[in-house]
Parts: C-alpha cells; sequence; structure tokens
C-alpha cells in the first residue's frame, strides 16, 4: 500500500489536515456553488475540496441568453478563486473524476491526483437530452447549456440565416430568444400539442404560441422529427412524421434534460429506472457518506430541473452534516417569467389534476391576457395558477397558494382586472413563516430578524437574507414587507436626495428658488455637506436652470453637468458623441437635409434616422464637436437638446395642410410648441406628440404630452410613455383652442419640474401623484392651489430666456477651451477606432482593435 | 557595473494651471499615456489629483470627463459612462474590490503643473 501511495501524486492539503473531516464536492454548478456557501455559512469545522469538470468555476446558467445581449463570461460568475480561497476552499477546475472507491473513501482525478473523502457530495448536474434523430450528429446541430455552447451557437449563428429550436418547454423558449438575439430567422419545433405543456394549461399554451409568433418566431407544434438531412436553400431540412419539412441552417437541441449519474451508475450507487441518483430526506444516496444535490438526484421517483429545489437540496445537504434540522420535503416549482418579453407564470397544479379542483378564468382576447386559478374543492385555498400576458397578480397567487392563506369570499377577484375591490394582500397579512423569497428559502421571519438585528435598508436585507437575489421575482413583495416593518419600528425611510443634502429633490427646488440662490457652491454652504457627488450636481443644476434659466456651461455651472451636458452631445460607448440638431415638428428643408448630409460626409459621421423625426450623426470626437456645430448653426440649425432631461421633440404627422383626414394643422402646431418649450430643463426628458386627427398617426398617447386635432380644436393628453414601461396617456381636456392648450401644457409641465423627483418621467410622476388625475386637474384647470399664475409665469420667463446652447458655446472662446483631448497634445484618442459596415462607420470591437495591431491600454483588472 | 540603478522620480511639466478646471477633470498625453488631472476645491484647500483616462469597466479614454465629488470621506470621480467610483488618490473603484486604475502624483511649482513618473 505505502508503495502504491508513493507512485502517485497526492494531494498535499487533503493530507495536512488529517484532523479535518473532509467534504469533497463533485460538481460546482449553481447547486454545487450554493451547497458551499452553504458550508461555509455554517461555521462548521470542514476541509472543503470543489473538482470542477469545467474549465470555469460557479456562474449564473439562469441568465445564460443575456450572454446574446451582451453579457460577458464574467458577469454570469457566481464565485471566481479568489473568493474561494478566502474561504479556505481548495477549488480545483478541469478536474474530471475517473474513480470514486468507496471502500477506502478516495476520489481519483483524469491526471492521478487523489483526494481521501469523509463525506462526499455529488452535484453533477445534468445534461441535455437529445433526441436519437438520424443526423443530429452533423455540424451546426448543438445544444444550449454550457457558456462553451453559447461560443459554439454564436459561430454557428454567424453562418446561418434560420435556425430551429427542438423543444418548446422553458430552456427551448429561452433558446429560441437566443437565436432571435442573434439575428436569425427562428422557428420552434415542439413534438406535444402546445407550448410549455408541463407548466401551462392548453388554453395558456396556444396564447402564448400567438403571441410569440406575433414576435416573429414561429411555431410548430405536433412536429415529431424523422430525419435531419442535406437541405435545398439551406444547410438542412428536417423531415416530420407527417410528411412535412422545414429548411434551417442550424437546429438546436432543448427537449429537455437527463441527470448527470454516469459515476453513480459506474460505482453502483442506487439510480432510478429512468437515471437519477436516488437520495432520501437529507439527500444521502445509498452510500450514507455520499450526498447527491441538484439536477443529477431523485428524490421520490423525481428530478428536479429548477434552481431553487436545487439549493434547498443544498441546504438539506448542509443541515445533514452539520446535525441540524432540515430536510428536503419537495419543491415547489412555480415559475414567473419573461419570455421574449411576454409575461408568463404558472403556480402549483395549473391544470387542475387535484380531484374535485374548481378552476375560474379570466380571458380579455383583445389585450392578450389569460388568467386561470385552480382552487380547491371548498373555495378555501389556491392549488394553482396560470398568468399569460399580466404576471401582475403573480406574488400575491404564490403566497395564497404557499401558506394556505384563507381565499376571500369571492376568489375570482383575485384574478380580475383591478376594479377597485380587489383584495390586497398586504405585507401584514403574512405570517411569519410565509415564504418571501423561493430562491434563497427567505421567510416574512428572517426579514424581521434581519431588522431586529439591525438591518434597515433594502440594501442591508438583500445582502444578509440573500431574499430577491435569485430570480429576483419577489422585489417588489420584498420591498413592502421591509417598508411596512420599518415602519412600525418608526424608522423613516430617507427620501434624502444623496448623502450631501438631507432633502428631496422637490424641497431643494423650493429652497433655491425663494432664498434666491445661483450656484451649487451658495447651496452647499447653506444646505448641504461635503463635495456633492453625480447625483446632487447634475440635480441642482437642472433645478438652477428650470428655474433661472441661465446658459449651461456658465463656469459655476460646468463642472455639475452630467458628460452630455459638459460637452452638449450624447456619450457613447467608445468616448465619442453623437451630434442631433433640432428639426422642429420633423419638418425640414432639403437644403437643411443637404447640410447635415454634408457634414456627416466632411465629419465622416454614421447617420441614422432617430424615432424623434430627426437626424443623428454618431462617431463625432469630442475636439471635432465645435466645428460640426460651427458649420450646424451657420446653416440655421439649433442644438436639439438630445443630451439633456429637457423637451426632446414634438413628433407631428403631416396634418389637414396635405392629408385627406386630418382636421387640424398639426405640423403648425407641432414647430409652435417645440419652439415654446425648447430648452426647458426638467426632472427628466419630455417628449410631446401632435396628431392631425383620431387616426393618431404622430403615436400622441405614448408621450409626455400628446395633442390629437378634433373637429373642434385639440384634446390634450398627458404623462404618457413609450420605452421601459409603456404607459397610455390620460386624456385631460378636450376640445381646446390654441390659447387654452398653451395655458394648460405651460401649469402641467411647470407643477411637474417643480414637484417630481430626480429623473422621474411624467409617467412615473403621475403614478405616484396623491390625488391622481383628479388631483392634477383641479390644479391645473380649477387653480386649486392658486399657483397657476405663477406657473404660467415662470414658463414665459424660461421661453423668453431661451438661448441655443451650441451657439453660444461656439461664440465663446472660454467654453471651446473644454473640447479638447488632451490640454498638452493635439493627438487623438488612439483608442477610438472604426469599421465599415452596410457603408459606414461603427466603434471597432476590441477584437477588431488588435488585428489592426493598434496600441490600445491594456485592461486593468 | 553591474550595480542596481537606483529608482528616480521624473517631473514631467505638463500643463498651465489656467488649462485646469476647478472640480472637474482635464486630461494630458504622457509618454503615451492619457492621465485624467484633476483640480479639486474643498473647505478652502486646493488638492491636484492624476489618475489613468482609461475606464477599465467601460473599455473607454474617458474618466476626465466625469463629475467629481465625496463618497464616504473619498474625493472620487464618477465614470460617465457606468457611474463606477474611483478614489482620485488610490485609483481603487468603490463599487468593485478586484478593479483599480493607476494613480499619479501631481505637484504645482510658478503655475506649472508636473506629473510623476518612474
Amino acid at each position: 500500500m505505502g508503495f502504491f501511495l508513493l507512485k502517485i501524486k497526492v494531494n498535499e492539503m487533503t493530507l495536512s489536515s488529517q484532523q479535518q473531516q473532509r467534504i469533497v464536492i463533485i460538481g460546482n454548478g449553481m447547486v454545487g456553488h450554493h451547497f458551499v456557501e452553504q458550508l461555509i455559512n455554517s461555521k462548521a469545522d470542514y476541509h472543503i475540496t470543489v473538482l470542477s469538470g469545467e474549465g470555469r468555476l460557479a456562474y449564473d446558467r439562469v441568465y445564460l441568453s443575456s450572454y446574446f445581449t451582451g453579457k460577458t463570461a464574467a458577469d454570469l460568475a457566481l464565485t471566481d478563486e479568489k473568493t474561494y480561497k478566502q474561504w479556505g476552499v481548495n477549488a480545483v477546475t478541469g478536474a474530471w473524476v475517473t474513480d470514486i472507491d468507496r471502500t477506502h473513501q478516495v476520489v481519483t482525478t483524469k491526471d492521478g491526483t487523489v483526494y481521501p473523502y469523509d463525506k462526499l457530495v455529488l452535484a453533477t448536474g445534468s445534461y441535455p437530452f437529445v433526441p436519437p434523430i438520424p443526423g443530429n450528429e452533423q455540424e451546426h446541430c448543438l445544444v444550449y447549456r454550457t457558456i462553451e455552447d453559447l461560443e459554439s451557437i454564436s459561430a454557428s449563428a454567424a453562418q446561418s440565416k434560420i435556425g430551429v429550436v427542438v423543444g418548446g418547454g422553458l430552456l427551448g423558449l429561452e433558446a429560441a430568444n437566443a437565436l432571435k438575439s442573434a439575428g436569425l430567422e427562428t422557428h420552434v419545433v415542439e413534438f406535444a400539442p402546445q407550448l410549455m405543456a408541463v407548466q401551462l394549461d392548453a388554453m395558456g399554451g396556444s396564447l402564448l404560441k400567438d403571441k410569440i409568433e406575433a414576435l416573429g418566431v414561429q411555431v410548430h407544434t405536433q412536429k415529431a422529427t424523422e430525419i435531419i438531412e442535406a437541405g435545398e436553400q439551406c444547410r438542412y431540412r428536417m423531415k416530420f412524421s407527417d410528411g412535412s419539412h422545414l429548411e434551417t441552417d442550424m437546429v438546436l437541441f432543448s427537449a429537455g434534460i437527463r441527470p448527470s449519474d454516469q459515476l453513480a451508475r459506474e460505482f453502483e450507487l442506487a439510480v432510478g429506472e429512468r437515471g437519477g441518483i436516488v437520495i432520501d430526506n437529507q439527500c444521502k444516496t445509498s452510500d450514507p457518506n455520499i450526498y447527491a444535490i441538484g439536477e443529477c438526484a431523485l428524490w421520490e421517483k423525481r428530478i428536479y430541473g429548477l434552481v431553487a429545489p436545487g439549493y434547498a437540496m443544498a441546504r438539506a445537504a448542509v443541515a445533514s452534516l452539520t446535525n441540524n434540522e432540515g430536510e428536503f420535503a419537495g419543491a415547489d416549482m412555480s415559475t414567473k417569467l419573461k419570455l421574449m418579453g411576454v409575461e408568463v407564470g404558472s403556480i402549483g397544479d395549473a391544470h387542475g389534476n387535484t380531484s374535485g379542483a374548481l378552476v375560474y378564468t379570466y380571458h380579455d382576447q383583445p389585450a392578450g391576457v389569460y388568467k386561470k386559478l385552480v382552487v380547491d374543492e371548498a373555495k378555501a385555498q389556491v392549488l394553482g395558477a396560470v398568468l399569460i400576458g399580466d404576471t401582475s397578480d403573480y406574488d400575491t397567487l404564490l403566497q395564497y397558494a404557499l401558506n394556505n392563506i384563507a381565499l376571500p369570499d369571492a376568489p375570482e377577484a383575485l384574478i380580475l382586472p383591478s376594479s377597485g375591490d380587489k383584495p390586497l394582500l398586504g405585507a401584514d397579512a403574512l405570517g411569519d413563516s410565509a415564504t418571501i423569497c423561493s430562491c434563497h428559502n427567505v421567510s416574512k421571519g428572517d426579514i424581521v430578524e434581519a431588522i431586529e438585528g439591525g438591518s434597515c435598508s433594502l440594501g442591508d436585507i438583500k445582502s444578509c437574507t440573500k431574499a430577491s437575489t435569485g430570480c429576483g421575482g419577489c422585489s417588489a413583495l420584498l420591498k413592502n414587507v421591509v417598508d411596512a416593518e420599518l415602519e412600525k419600528r418608526g424608522v423613516e425611510v430617507s427620501k434624502a436626495i444623496c448623502e450631501h443634502f438631507n432633502h428631496t429633490r422637490q424641497e431643494l427646488y423650493h429652497l433655491i428658488q425663494v432664498e434666491n440662490i445661483e450656484t451649487f457652491d451658495a447651496l452647499l454652504e447653506k444646505h448641504g455637506k461635503g463635495l456633492g457627488c453625480e447625483i446632487c450636481k447634475p440635480a441642482a443644476a437642472s433645478i438652477f436652470a428650470s428655474v433661472w434659466n441661465d446658459y449651461i456651461l456658465r463656469q459655476a455651472h460646468q463642472p455639475l453637468q452630467d458628460t452630455n451636458d459638459t460637452y452638449l452631445g450624447n456619450m457613447q460607448k467608445d468616448g465619442t458623441y453623437s451630434v442631433v440638431p433640432r428639426v422642429a415638428g420633423g419638418e425640414i428643408t432639403p437644403d437643411k437635409l443637404i447640410l447635415l448630409g454634408e457634414v456627416a460626409k466632411e465629419y465622416n459621421l454614421y447617420t441614422k434616422i432617430t424615432g424623434g423625426q430627426r437626424v443623428d450623426l454618431f462617431g463625432a470626437r469630442v475636439e471635432q464637436l465645435p466645428a460640426i456645430w460651427q458649420k450646424l448653426v451657420a446653416g440655421g440649425f439649433e442644438t436639439g437638446h438630445a443630451y439633456a432631461k429637457s423637451l426632446r421633440t414634438v413628433k407631428s404627422c403631416v396634418g389637414s395642410t396635405w392629408c385627406r383626414f386630418g382636421v387640424q394643422d398639426s405640423v403648425g402646431q407641432a414647430i409652435d410648441l417645440e419652439n415654446r418649450y425648447k430648452g426647458l430643463r426638467a426632472p427628466h426628458k419630455i417628449k410631446f406628440g401632435v396628431s392631425g386627427c383620431t387616426r393618431e398617426c404622430a403615436e400622441a398617447q405614448g408621450k409626455d404630452i400628446g395633442i390629437i386635432a378634433t373637429e373642434n380644436g385639440w384634446n390634450l393628453y398627458v404623462c404618457g410613455n413609450g420605452g421601459m414601461k409603456p404607459r397610455h396617456a390620460d386624456l385631460f381636456a378636450t376640445d381646446l383652442d390654441d390659447a387654452t392648450l398653451v395655458k394648460y401644457i405651460d401649469r402641467v409641465l411647470m407643477f411637474y419640474t417643480k414637484t417630481a423627483d430626480r429623473l422621474q418621467r411624467t409617467s412615473v410622476w403621475m403614478e405616484n401623484l396623491e390625488g391622481g388625475l383628479d388631483y392634477l386637474k383641479s390644479v391645473v384647470i380649477d387653480d386649486s392651489l392658486g399657483i397657476c399664475d405663477d406657473l404660467e409665469a415662470q414658463m414665459q420667463h424660461i421661453t423668453d430666456s431661451y438661448q441655443c446652447e451650441w451657439k453660444t458655446t461656439i461664440e465663446s472662446p472660454e467654453a471651446l477651451k473644454r473640447f479638447r483631448q488632451f490640454v498638452n497634445s493635439d493627438e487623438t484618442d488612439s483608442n477610438i477606432q472604426f469599421v465599415t459596415e452596410r457603408d459606414q462607420i461603427r466603434p471597432a470591437t476590441s477584437a477588431e482593435k488588435y488585428v489592426g495591431q493598434q496600441a490600445i491600454p491594456v485592461d486593468i483588472i | 557595473m553591474q550595480a542596481q540603478a537606483e529608482v528616480l522620480t521624473t517631473w514631467n511639466d505638463v500643463c498651465h494651471t489656467d488649462d485646469l478646471v476647478t472640480n472637474s477633470g482635464v486630461c494630458v498625453l504622457l509618454e503615451g499615456k492619457q492621465i485624467a488631472l484633476f483640480k479639486i476645491q474643498i473647505e478652502g484647500n486646493t488638492q491636484y489629483f492624476g489618475v489613468s483616462n482609461w475606464d477599465p469597466i467601460g473599455q473607454a479614454n474617458v474618466l476626465y470627463r466625469g463629475i467629481v465629488g465625496t463618497l464616504q470621506g473619498n474625493i472620487v470621480v464618477a465614470s460617465p459612462l457606468y457611474k463606477e467610483h474611483y478614489v482620485l488618490a488610490t485609483g481603487q473603484c468603490l463599487e468593485r474590490d478586484d478593479v483599480s486604475i493607476q494613480s499619479y502624483e501631481v505637484r504645482v511649482e510658478q503655475n506649472r503643473v508636473f506629473i510623476a513618473t518612474l
């Protein structure tokens, strides 16, 4: 035996600490990593070795598709060598296990290193199931599981036009999203008659199919693929059993997972008939010194393919190792997610399989919303739910289901659109045992405990309990609970803008106006401390502009501005700027268009039409901006304030002047309004739209201020938004004449500018305004606060004191000094490099910069 | 003659103090390196700082265009791209322990600004 030991390499660390119990974990996926984290947190004295078969340590597989929207492997990482080292964990990557000697309790890896163990944990995960279709082994037939898979998919997509995903489950649709993001014409082929058959009922599946198809992904259900052979138009042709076929350049299999149980089979641990390492409630396998957790484990004949149950197993195994309470008792498989922007939720018994189950459904076909609520025979408890198109009820329904909360008399109210009498499940309705975060198993009691232990902000509680750091689906609920608990303890939730001022934006606005404060230094001296920061400085600069309307690059204001305001352009990712002159109402003469073209050509700028009916010129270096604007200003252009939190554009349709249907001159109105409000600095950007008739071609109801022509005048809409969280504008007043229209807009905008939070769009401001639309109407139309004269006078001052910031800047030698890359050299920034794409420039990627053999700065980490 | 050369600090004259902007940054090019220079006035004192102009997270030469301020007692610049804060005295990133940028000693004599290199 001694001779044998001499011949092989023995891991030193394991020998040096003989007295400690040794735990070896095979596999470092999300669950394996969670196990290590939990074991470290338990403070138990173990020597921990992690053997990862992959080349890298644990990373987040849940957000894998974000790799296609720009996330890198480093962004997805859950840990790194440094962290493991700090924890005293011996982490070995590329350590493929070849032998488990259960008698001597020793694991051997393929390079011959041996690792003795007292307890062994198998967290080997799963591998993608590839259906046995002839032709499935060809090039460009791939799976979707690891970062390496994504790299292959990315490479294959670059040489493909059409891609097919085999499998219409959760993962399949994620994969389809990845292909769509990669720019491919995407198809999903599913064997079952519907999408997401596990989580959704037939109605939900069919609505999801409609929605996904509307997004440009074609769904083919009830298709069994017989063979993948050479195609005629594309690389491959998939032949289906019903005689039809589909041509594609690549195939991505995402038809479910199979447990990675090879080690268990080889070394004779009990495995299930259809795979999976059999475990008990403590996650022990048939060998009491070996545990199995995550997707490789089979509990009660079931494999759990989600991360939350895997985490629960990891916790149960740690509890067993440290002689603490806690067993694995199955797991909730409810999910809420956004698939290509479509909201989908599934809770518990979504199919209503429980005997005696009763079902309520709500279907709003025009809006594409479907909700199904499954309750028990006695209508006392929620058993399950399906939500498509609107998952706003998910958190509440999940709380009812998980915590057996008694249903109200009319359970259907839980899924009906808000009629005012929907029973609200406030934070106080939940018991201490109620689960708030199911990813990390955090109960309301845990949160209360953290608060009593001294945590007093949402951030503290997140880092201390880990709540809401998994899928993030519980974040709104968590905030509710935290706010309610803090309030109970008399903690005032701070609304201070930042650490330098103990005031809200609205308070600062009043202080500046009432005390006639004109500079940041004066404001800081009277009401703040320190030097300020990137939050309070631009906020103060914006208030100074709203109240006094000075030139924003006045010397005292200059250091306050965000870089976009300082350089009067929008900074792009490579440090260059974009140039957007104002084109009021979207009306532009051919001569001005030609001038834009000439300037773009002379400076080789990338040119794109914006959604706000103007032209954006990209790629201007900071030192080129003054010369570019000199030419534009000379040709009659003004700054478009695209860089500022201020009025951006007034979009218009062509109106009654040309259009057969128009009833008012929408272009003329748009130009007048744009010229009145241009230069108004506000808490956030403001967009207008003016439509010449009810056909609404200018999409005015999606704007902060929307105006729609009627036979008798103008209808005014307020506080709409497109973008991240669309909101239809509210109808504010009807059939207004020109003067009243302007009067109302003056008042609404000035009231918003005075009272909104920093970076709060009008839509969110309205949502948070106590009293809502009716209150705003009473202030603006009925002058209930008696401030309308002031509001109008202030707006008139803004309009009268307007100056084109670019015109002022190019006339000021002092201001121009800032537009230099280097104060001691005329060189340009060598890191700004372009390549040509579709006949225009675009920024070179870092790989392209290396290819060009240019000197670029080294990445400092 | 194999004695180790002593490491000497070289002070490089880079610009006039008029080129600087109080409580803001400018950029100088020194031996091919871009250095962001800041003049900070706080509580009556004037301090000068130099750090690398390269934003290692945003991957662009932009730090001189960030807003300066104080955060938890440190004088910092916020990256204009993604708003991480770098301590001007040390180059340490406050949001990411594993990220820091080169910092440089700066000295002003008779209205000229000098940056130290080794």
